[in-house]
């Protein structure tokens, strides 16, 4: 009996207990489809925070206040949030000390309402440099970015993210407007372009900009003190040589001997990739597992109809042995049989898995990326899923004699 | 004479049921040469079926001799047997045993495909067979949509599509009314005269009495052969 008599011998079993053979796949089918959709999830989750790590800014170091350490430990002694200051900014953009940095753009942070007209508005205000567009690679929609000499008179302008614009001014261009914080009047002079959400769920574009010297004035604080200093490197290969020249200088800034004590922390894209991938992939990880059990159980299910199936088809075993069939061929015939439950399951999980993935991200908000990779090797997986729970009422009805095949009634 | 299709010297069947041993065939001795038509008669329990299961190759003897064509098939290994099963015999049983999910003529092929037959080949030779026992328009027809008489028909379709040395037929008349019944022995009449070599298993005489041949088992033991009794029939 050769390969084609097998196999449509084990597709009109498989077609003549048709609810069965259904019923058989159905934990294949489910255990695929989840396995394709958590790895897919995971996928989806990893490459938006690539994505909106790349949105950043390109090349980018970001230097935070506070001890790096501070999970491992109390390291009391200083307000953790206050130890970078605008004179670090500049020493780190001091391009004789730090030759491998191309801007610096420092910032700080208020929650602040606005009020224009009758609309008002509470979001946070980011006290700036003129470098920051760069560094951060956003361009403005419309109008310009405040300048040196505007930072340096803490001229009352504001810069709008896309979405603070448009909860202000629903009609009309805001450029030449103007808003109100805490009591002063401040005048839009652009209009950032959106870049979509963050990695924390919040916009990027609900955001204003302002002089640095404007915000520390709206926040009523002079300390100079910073919340972040983003620090754009010349280029992708000397990212590592600036990283080391601004903690070196730092350090030495602060009167701190070992890097270990350091009231300040230095992460790339590089690193905060690597962290939110780890968490990312912790769940994939755990998902996944889960995803697979259930292909287990799927293939259990597949062993025990073949076994109900043998018992139930001793007489055709009977016959077809009395016909000629050795022991080999009836082995085949089931082995056959199982797997191609195992792959039709296989396949049909595939479909309800890239099904899924279309339209799971409307309703959960959350990116799937089907993997080329998952999906082969979930096929491939349940086809041997197939044939290693087949092999046991397989060998059974190869087994059987025919006497005994042919008696039972 | 040429040699006698079956050819069984001193053949013993004992089943080891715990402890117990039961000889169900006792130094049986049978000959059948080709084109005979024997009825094998015997109460239940008379150790006819496992002489069938023999004959058939679907068992071997625990003692004994057994040509079959000339073929040794007493020591065979399960392989060998299957081969020889799909060869040299054509089964007809009497729960007819047809394959409920295939049409007349997938059935009546089924033993060509297990012979490595190819697919054209095997549809002309089952198209053929149907033809031979009179239902080649039933061709297509699934065995539910069948008569119990022409699902029987159907079977000795399947038994003579691979031209075998010996047709054993297990009470084919045992689930048949009495015009199903009056059919398939004028079928199998019809094969006899054809030279076809024809075993009937039976334990109704007057099924017998259509054989040319009778042989009466009782308790395992050969207990009357109308070719030795009878008058000048001929043996090999």
């Amino acid at each position: 009996m050769n390969w084609t008599e097998t196999l449509r011998t084990a597709l009109e079993a498989v077609r003549a207990h048709r609810l069965r053979s259904i019923l058989t796949m159905l934990g294949i089918v489910i255990g695929v489809s989840s396995v394709i959709l958590t790895v897919g999830l995971g996928q989806g989750a990893q490459n938006k925070v690539k994505d909106e790590i790349a949105a950043l800014g390109s090349n980018l170091l970001i230097v935070s206040p506070g001890s790096s350490t501070s999970s491992a430990g109390v390291r009391g002694g200083f307000g953790s949030a206050t130890t970078l200051t605008t004179s670090d900014a500049e020493a780190i953009a001091d391009k004789s000390v730090v030759p491998d940095v191309a801007a610096v753009a420092p910032t700080t942070s208020t929650s602040l309402s606005l009020t224009a007209g009758t609309s008002n508005w509470t979001t946070s205000v980011v006290g700036t440099t003129p470098t920051w567009p760069s560094v951060r690679a956003r361009t403005l929609e419309s109008g310009r970015f405040f300048t040196q000499s505007e930072v340096e008179h803490a001229a009352n302008v504001i810069v709008l993210g896309s979405d603070t614009a448009s909860e202000l001014f629903s009609v009309g261009s805001p450029v030449g407007q103007t808003v109100s914080a805490d009591g002063r009047t401040l005048t839009v002079i652009g209009v950032l372009k959106s870049s979509g959400s963050s990695n924390s769920g919040t916009s990027n574009d609900d955001t204003a900009l302002v002089p640095l010297s404007t915000e520390e004035a709206l926040a009523g604080t002079s300390s100079g003190s910073l919340a972040t200093i983003y620090v754009q490197g010349k280029s992708a290969d000397t990212l590592g040589a600036a990283y080391d020249e601004i903690d070196s200088l730092l350090l030495n800034l602060h009167g701190i001997t070992s890097s270990s004590d350091a009231d300040f922390s230095i992460s790339s894209q590089d690193s905060l990739l690597d962290t939110a991938n780890s968490t990312n992939k912790t769940l994939t990880v755990l998902l996944g597992g889960i995803a697979a059990i259930s292909l287990l159980v799927g293939g259990i299910g597949v062993m025990n109809i073949m076994l109900v199936s043998v018992t139930e088809r001793i007489r055709e075993i009977g016959l077809r042995k009395a016909l000629g069939a050795t022991p080999r061929v009836i082995r085949r015939q089931f082995l056959v049989e199982a797997s191609m439950l195992g792959l039709l399951g296989g396949v049909v999980g595939v479909l309800i898995g890239i099904v899924g993935a279309q339209v799971l991200p409307s309703m959960i908000n959350q990116p799937v990326a089907v993997s080329v990779l998952a999906t082969f090797a979930a096929i491939l997986v349940s086809l041997a899923l197939g044939i290693g729970f087949g092999v046991y009422p397989a060998s059974r009805a190869a087994r059987l004699t025919p006497i005994d095949a042919l008696r039972s009634v | 004479m040429s040699t006698p299709v079956i050819d069984i010297r001193g053949v013993t069947k004992v089943y080891a049921t715990g402890a117990l041993e039961v000889a169900a065939l006792r130094e049986v001795d049978l000959s059948i040469a080709g084109g005979e038509y024997v009825a094998i008669v015997g109460p239940s329990g008379s150790g006819k079926s496992t002489l069938m299961h023999i004959l058939g190759c679907l068992d071997v003897p625990t003692e004994g001799e057994y040509l079959l064509g000339g073929e040794d098939v007493a020591h065979m290994s399960e392989n060998e047997l299957a081969a020889v099963r799909n060869r040299q015999i054509g089964f007809c049983f009497q729960q007819f045993n047809l394959l409920a999910s295939m049409t007349a003529w997938r059935n009546v092929e089924l033993p060509l495909v297990y012979a490595g037959v190819h697919r054209a080949e095997r549809r002309e030779r089952a198209r053929v067979a149907l033809e031979r026992v009179g239902l080649a328009d039933r061709a297509d027809h699934l065995p539910g949509e069948l008569s119990g008489g022409q699902q029987q028909r159907v079977a000795v379709a399947r038994a003579l599509v691979t031209e075998p040395s010996l047709i054993l037929a297990d009470e084919p008349t045992g689930n048949l009314d009495s015009a199903s019944t009056a059919d398939v022995l004028d079928l199998f009449d019809e094969l006899s005269a054809a030279g076809r070599t024809i075993v009937l298993i039976t334990h109704e005489h007057d099924v017998a009495a259509r054989a040319r041949r009778q042989v009466h088992i009782r308790d395992g033991q050969v207990a009357e052969d109308s070719a030795l009794a009878g008058t000048g029939e001929v043996r090999a």
